[in-house]
């Protein structure tokens, strides 16, 4: 799986064969597509734009023009072993309502996030005054998708407040993990396993 | 211009057994005219059954026998198309209550005269039946997939979730799983319009030299304005005047889009009885999937196994996307397998017969595996 983004390679070596996924903004369903021909998954997929449905729909992926603030509402409890969402709970109107219904129909939830603490985004804001673009958050503030920046810490402290279970976590910079203590100022991005 | 798909089999078979309706009769010696294109495998199972809309016919892909115009889904069905002639062994057949062959008011009844009004009330439901039986004459026990849009479309949902073993993959265009009051409301609007010409004698127009014609082509100008969009009448016509400089100050049709509708209406009456369009548009009034299955459309895909891919177009207000979300929210609800994908296109509810590429590309994804 080399051509996966880095985030996705922790996320497709991680989920159990023959399981079912529904991925949450899939993209062009890169990540469905292996989990399906390398994991022999059931898999499902959510997306916005309608260019990007059409490419699954072309790879014989089932993916639903959707919106994750409103269309997860229509599947029901414990419906997917996996709930996945990578690099889009920023994007959300209301990350913690999507990430609450993430675990109520995935039994376990995978999420993948830019953590908006990294040193190098600190540094931009710290010396620069201007709001960064970095190569994980590459777009200007004007135009960018995603509506609402956390740190690691601030992922954190929602699931520890809503009671969700960190199965496991991997933080990475650059295509390297780093450790968990260090996290929030050297991840780039973050990748969490949860559960209820 | 592209090349005709080669027809296989153009036939009218007489079913050996008679139809059980939804209405409580029993429908004797029904005859469906079919065609078919490309060759059926060795293993059979290469089978694909192309539903038509409210006024198709079995002509898919051939030249229409009276207009002489190319099959109505052409650009779709042949060989190299998204629906592969080559690959596929396409099956296409005249609904039941049609008028290009298959029984319908038209036809005779036992007493060798027109059935007229006697016709019993169809459903989709009904006219699924029709196929489905074809389908087992032919001996074609599972389909590869079974394709429609509009009426179409809800015949492969009403097969779907009536006959859930029957077809692999279902892809539902432009359609809905219930029909919306102001679907009904065009349907009766069409249907008085008919009812309402003094040629049409109650339905027993047949032999007497004179047929509904005026009332049938108001009936067709009214529908055809619902198959399209603001948008493309304003690009297509706008307020252009027809063959003329300025208007008549009187009832001509001055405007070229009052010249194209009356166009349509014409043509339509060479080729549509009166009677099969007031059937049909009452069995697609009567349609409501949910209705068949206690009230819940999830419960109506209980038992599928099938892969479903919907598709809506962003300028058809006659069966708008949220028609087409509320199917895929019942589909998700029962754990299917169902892809949905809202194309941009500027021609209203007819985009699924017209160029659309985006179509084209998710007609050929969902069918290659």
């Amino acid at each position: 799986m080399s051509a996966l983004r880095t985030d996705l390679a922790v996320i497709a070596g991680h989920v159990t064969s023959a399981t079912r996924v529904l991925d949450v903004g899939c993209g062009d369903g890169t990540l469905l597509a292996a989990l399906r021909d390398e994991r022999g998954c059931n898999v499902h997929g959510m997306e916005i734009d309608p260019a990007n449905v059409a490419n699954c729909v072309e790879k014989g992926l089932s993916v639903i023009q959707g919106d994750a603030d409103k269309d997860l509402a229509f599947y029901p409890d414990g419906a997917f072993d996996y709930a996945i969402l990578s690099q889009t709970l920023q994007t959300t109107m209301r990350p913690d309502r999507v990430l609450e219904e993430l675990l109520r129909v995935g039994r376990r939830a995978f999420v993948s996030f830019p953590n908006f603490a990294h040193w190098r985004v600190r540094l931009s804001l710290l010396w620069g005054g201007r709001m960064p673009v970095t190569r994980l958050l590459p777009v200007a503030w004007y135009e960018t998708p995603n509506i609402h920046h956390m740190t690691v810490n601030d992922f954190r402290a929602l699931v520890g407040e809503r009671g969700i279970k960190v199965e496991q976590a991997w933080f990475l910079a650059g295509d390297k993990g780093t450790s968990p203590a260090a996290a929030n100022f050297r991840a780039e991005h973050a990748v969490f396993l949860l559960s209820r | 211009m592209a090349t005709a798909a080669i027809i296989t089999t153009s036939d009218v078979l007489e079913l050996s057994e008679p139809l059980l309706l939804d209405g409580g009769q029993r429908l004797e010696g029904v005859r469906i005219a079919y065609e078919t294109y490309g060759t059926l495998s060795a293993a059979r199972d290469n089978a694909i059954l192309v539903c038509h809309a409210t006024t198709g016919d079995q002509h898919v892909a051939s030249p229409h026998p009276i207009t002489g115009k190319p099959g109505w889904w052409d650009r779709m069905v042949g060989p190299g198309k998204p629906i592969d002639t080559g690959r596929f062994h396409v099956i296409c057949a005249n609904v039941l209550g049609g008028c290009m062959g298959s029984t319908g008011p038209a036809s005779p009844a036992p007493d060798g005269q027109p059935y007229g009004m006697r016709f019993p009330v169809i459903t989709i439901r009904d006219m699924v039946r029709a196929q489905v039986a074809l389908l087992a004459e032919l001996g074609i026990g599972r389909l590869y997939a079974v394709v429609g849009g509009s009426m179409g479309g809800m015949q492969a949902l009403s097969m779907a979730a009536d006959w859930p073993q029957l077809a692999e993959r279902v892809l539902v265009i432009a359609a809905t799983a219930t029909m919306p009051a102001q679907n009904i409301a065009f349907q009766e609007l069409g249907r008085q319009a008919v009812m309402a010409d003094p040629d049409w004698q109650e339905g027993n127009y047949y032999g007497t030299g004179k047929a509904p014609d005026s009332g049938l082509a108001v009936a067709r100008m009214a529908a055809h304005i619902t198959y399209l969009s603001e948008a493309s009448l304003t690009e297509k016509f706008g307020r252009r005047l027809q063959d003329r400089q300025a208007k008549s100050f009187g009832f001509d049709a001055d405007f070229q889009i009052e010249s194209y509708l009356r166009h349509q209406g014409l043509s339509f009456i060479s080729r549509f009885d009166a009677n099969s369009y007031l059937y049909i548009t009452r069995a697609m009034s009567y349609f409501d999937l949910a209705e068949e299955h206690g009230g819940r459309l999830a419960d109506a895909f209980a038992g599928t196994t099938a892969r479903f891919c919907v598709v809506s177009f962003d300028t058809d207000w006659l069966y708008p996307t949220e028609q087409s979300r509320r199917l895929v929210h019942a589909l998700s609800a029962t754990g299917a397998a169902v892809s949905f994908v809202e194309l941009s296109a500027p021609f209203g509810h007819d985009s699924f017969l017209l160029d659309v590429p985006a179509l084209d590309r998710v007609v050929t994804g969902f069918l290659s595996r």
